[in-house]
């Protein structure tokens, strides 16, 4: 097993989510931040390490009145904050700094005080990709999954049970942006957004934010919550261009990044109660489950009709509903992070029983970067 | 000429001789003189194994559709919808592209068919790489 060497010790979201108009992009960070800090019963003056994406943690320390002795403004898409979690257990552990903050907030819906995409341009994206009508995210994100359709015989109806299975979860959740239950045809009958693509396969946009406070475990249990332990990591970056990642039917960061972590850790695929997959579209949690080794090259697909991450199932899987049905602001995975954490703690509203180990993973940009995260509650 | 509204690519020193072959109508590939890979997008050292002494080589613009979406999302210089594709070339690279002369869906569009480079113009200076069914194809059947 892992070295247990960091806790995460505060967490939480802001208080609200979806649509937000009357805050502004830092002010949903900072929001976010008290929380965590009144969780985590601390003052902003026990924080020294401060870590953000998509703005700039000069901006955000400043806003805060934080002095740090370490920052880390780690910039790679929605997965950013995995890679913060995976640097900051790092810099306590090399004693940089004790208390470190880690922030995200972002003004997705309402666009209030945001001054641009969360991802730094690309300039070879911008000759080679842009001019061909890409866009946005549904138009980039989904283009390798008709190679992976051919190449694994996956059905557009199994591709819509990934919605469907998410919105089963979000129905437990009583902060879920969609709860209502909705069926294969629904997704199928839903808006063209891009072909194979409906509207149902795609995320939320929403606006809010989470932070998380960590510190080193030996004070975790000085704390007034459950301590969660960070028990391995991973990190990869591949390709800025969704038409240059190596593989169609396969995420190089991902394996690399997974891998990296269930060897950090130490455990293994049986050993996880509980699973979070960045879930941008629906075939990021088909991707994910292969790609960390969970199943085989194209079993995903049936995995998920078969029910197995269902609720009921044996592997539970983006138990808040997902980017899909939960929320998604733009980089969601400090939700991924925060659910992560509250069935780690035993408080999430689809709480999986008796749950020790919690695998968190995140994507950045169209498979560009990753992030994976092994909780644990186990002393 | 392309619909206004476009993004046109802007050439930097390391890619003006793909954008000046494309106006010329070939579509120019780098080789490396060390180890042999093909690549694309250009730069002016390999990918592979870091060499800076590189060939430009002309590609024969032979290509299979490799994947693609049908973006129905409004697009500034585009009439939705319409394929955004990426194409594998015979040398190896990929490239993205749009399918021209082709009927924009599924039916038509279907994965592995062979394809051909054609150039169009977007602007006085860029011409931009696309591709068309391959002349001699006999792509049919559903996707
Ligand atoms: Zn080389």
């Amino acid at each position: 097993m892992g070295q247990k060497t960091v806790a995460i010790v505060g967490a939480a979201e802001t208080t609200e989510l979806g649509k937000i108009p009357h805050m502004s992009q830092i002010q949903l960070h900072a929001d976010a931040a008290l929380n965590a800090l009144a969780d985590a019963g601390l003052t902003i003056k026990d924080i020294d390490g401060v870590a953000t994406a998509a703005h700039n943690p000069v901006e955000l320390a400043h806003y805060l009145g934080i002095t740090p002795t370490w920052a880390d403004g780690t910039s790679v898409g929605g997965c950013s904050f995995m890679l913060h979690v995976r640097h900051a257990m790092a810099a306590i552990e090399a004693g940089l700094c004790t208390t470190v903050l880690i922030t995200h907030g972002e003004s997705g819906r309402s666009w209030v005080g945001r001054h641009g995409p969360s991802l730094f341009p690309s300039e070879l994206q911008m000759q080679f990709e842009r001019p061909f009508g890409v866009s946005r995210p549904p138009n980039m994100f989904t283009i390798p999954v008709l190679r992976y359709m051919k190449d694994h015989d996956l059905s557009v109806e199994t591709l819509a049970m990934v919605s469907v299975i998410q919105r089963e979860w979000a129905a437990k959740n009583p902060r879920a942006s969609f709860k209502d239950p909705i069926t294969v045809d629904d997704v199928l009958n839903s808006k063209m957004i891009a072909y194979p693509f409906r509207l149902l396969m795609c995320c939320l946009v929403t606006d809010g934010g989470g932070a998380l406070i960590l510190t080193k475990a030996d004070r975790a249990k000085d704390f007034p919550t459950k301590p969660v332990y960070i028990l391995g990591s991973g990190e990869s970056v591949e390709s800025p261009m969704i038409s240059q990642m190596a593989d169609f039917t396969s995420s190089r960061a991902f394996k690399v990044s997974g891998t990296k972590a269930f060897e950090t850790s130490g455990i293994s695929h049986a050993d996880v109660d509980h699973l979070m997959i960045y879930d941008a579209f629906a075939h990021l949690p088909i991707y994910g489950l292969e790609d960390l080794g969970f199943v085989k090259p194209g079993e995903a697909g049936d995995f998920i009709a078969e029910r197995n991450t269902a609720p009921g199932g044996t592997l539970p899987l983006n138990t808040n509903g997902g980017g899909l049905s939960y929320m998604h602001s733009g980089m969601y995975g400090m939700y991924a992070l925060q659910e992560g954490v509250r069935q780690m703690r035993g408080i999430a509203p689809a709480q999986v029983e008796g749950a020790e180990i919690s695998v968190v993973h995140g994507v950045g940009g169209m498979f560009s970067a990753s992030g994976t995260i092994v909780l644990t509650n186990s002393e | 000429m392309a619909e206004p509204g476009r993004e046109i690519p802007k050439p930097t020193p390391e890619t003006q001789h793909f954008w000046d072959g494309c106006k010329q109508g070939e579509l120019l590939l780098q080789t490396c003189k060390s180890c042999d890979h093909t690549y694309f997008p250009p730069r002016p050292f390999c990918p592979d194994c870091g060499h800076r002494e590189v060939a430009v080589v002309k590609a024969t613009g032979r290509a299979r559709l490799f994947s693609y979406i049908i973006n129905h999302l409004p697009t500034p210089g585009f009439e939705v919808p319409f394929a955004i594709a990426v194409v594998e070339l015979d040398e190896g690279p990929r490239m993205m592209a749009n399918i021209l002369e082709c009927e924009q869906t599924p039916e038509a569009l279907v994965l592995d068919m062979p394809l051909e480079v054609t150039f169009q113009p977007v602007s006085d200076d860029i011409s931009l790489p696309q591709f068309k069914p391959a002349s001699q194809s006999t792509g049919s059947g559903s996707a």
